[in-house]
């Protein structure tokens, strides 16, 4: 298939690449890493008019400190946050959940800013980014301003982003020593979306639980953090009791939609277990 | 829409061509070079079939725009034998007998030509990972693998004659 006719834009700047957005307005697309774009173009479910491409940016890549946090360029690929030294030390989370991203090729192209500005909730990084508690830097004609995570997420394919916006980094707090992390994603295999999935960052204070983020994939509209869940656990020491607690919490605030990786009990009962299982992972990395 | 010309080196060669900007690079490949080894297979960037080599990283060719291949190194499987001696990764496939219809094959050679330039002396766990992008529909994975493992043996085993021959 051979995606409809378009107009092809490659800036090598962000002011530029603004610049074009201004001017063609919602008759252009930002062009990622394209596995999730050019497959809808393909299909017909998007045909805009002009693409404007920012593989060619070079401020939009790269991984570095900066004011206590660590900045990620947008247009960083999924196996530069496998290979980033930097993240393995500070946000271990986001090099080992990248592995189960697609596939070798796919992560060579895919992105952390397409895979969240396309506000599809089958994507990864969202909840990944919720439970890490990240922030978004969205650059527009008026300057920049920050998003969080949580708030970014409308709907699906519905972001905070404005037309006129792009999304230029993502913020993330290093994880404090001792901090324990995980992320399941039940998947049929190589490649797929997943059938639910769930990111959990931990700390433990002795034998009970001190801070704990929980985020959830593909069983809502949009990823989700689950507050409830995150208090079930607050202060309490990781028994069934509570680990049941923080299933039907999960599943309280589980809303899939039915598809062929199963219905809605299924996701909602495989998201409950994903919680359990990547909750009791991070424990046991907390020391 | 107007088209636009992109200038890249494919198999080491120059080439330049007028195109649509949706024309994605495997039917550039295919079409405008004329190198039709290298297959479409599901056309939604799963199978692999369509890997090729841009700018040192194995890419799903079906899911990547010709116009973006500006200043870019292509190889292809066309690209692989030198002077009619087949390249080490072919040299496995053919014995340990890693294909079956071969629809496959043009991305798994791709593929395992990058992947064993990254991971030189993988095992077998490893080999499974790096072509987790490619499937054979004929699933004969088992082979593949040997063949992989065979050739990372016959690339290693040419490194060491270098090495030997220049000390």
């Amino acid at each position: 298939m051979i995606p409809p006719s378009f107009d092809y834009h490659a800036p090598r700047s962000v002011d530029e690449a603004l610049g074009l957005l201004a001017q063609l307005g919602g008759e252009a697309k930002l062009l990622a890493g394209g596995h999730s774009l050019l497959p809808m173009m393909k299909l017909r479910f998007a045909q805009p008019e002009a693409l404007i491409d920012l593989n060619r940016i070079p401020e939009l890549r790269g991984i570095r400190e900066e004011d206590g946090l660590v900045r990620i360029g947008a247009m960083t690929t999924e196996n530069e946050l496998i290979d980033s030294a930097l993240l393995r030390e500070r946000v271990p989370l986001l090099p080992e959940a990248a592995r189960l991203i697609a596939d070798p090729q796919v992560r060579n192209r895919g992105t952390i800013g397409g895979d969240l500005a396309h506000g599809d909730p089958g994507n990864d990084h969202p909840a990944l980014a919720m439970a890490l508690d990240a922030e978004f830097v969205l650059q527009g004609p008026a300057g920049e301003r920050r998003v969080k995570a949580v708030d970014f997420f409308h709907g699906t394919y519905m972001t905070a982003l404005a037309e006129d916006e792009i999304l230029t980094a993502i913020l993330v707090p290093p994880l404090p020593p001792g901090t324990g992390y995980a992320y399941h994603k039940l998947k049929r295999k190589t490649g797929d979306w997943a059938t639910a999935g769930a990111a959990v960052v931990l700390r433990m204070d002795g034998p009970t639980v001190s801070h704990a983020a929980i985020g959830l994939t593909n069983v809502a509209p949009t990823a989700l953090r689950v507050p409830q869940a995150e208090a079930a656990l607050a202060g309490q020491p990781l028994e069934d009791g509570v680990l049941d607690a923080v299933e039907a919490a999960v599943r309280d605030a589980c809303d899939p939609a039915e598809d062929l990786r199963g219905d809605v009990d299924y996701k909602t009962a495989m998201a409950a277990q994903m919680a359990r299982r990547a909750v009791l992972a991070a424990a046991e990395r907390c020391h | 829409m107007p088209k636009k010309i992109v200038a890249m080196r494919v198999n080491g060669r120059p080439v330049e061509e007028a195109v649509e900007p949706r024309t994605l690079l495997v039917h550039f490949l295919r079409e405008q070079c004329q190198l039709t080894g290298t297959h479409i297979g599901c056309d939604t960037s799963h199978c692999g079939a369509c890997t090729v080599d841009v700018d040192g990283q194995s890419v799903k060719s079906c899911t990547h725009l010709a116009v973006q291949c500006e200043g870019s190194e292509i190889r292809t499987v066309e690209g692989l034998a030198q002077a009619g001696v087949l390249h080490a990764v072919q040299e496995g496939f053919y014995r340990e007998h890693g294909l079956q219809c071969g629809f496959c094959t043009p991305g798994m050679l791709m593929r395992a030509y990058r992947f064993l330039q990254d991971c030189p002396d993988p095992t077998e766990a490893e080999v499974r990972a790096g072509m987790s992008g490619n499937l054979c529909r004929c699933t004969g994975y088992q082979n593949i693998v040997k063949a992989v493992l065979h050739a990372a043996r016959l690339l290693r085993q040419a490194e060491d004659a270098t090495a030997k021959a220049a000390a």
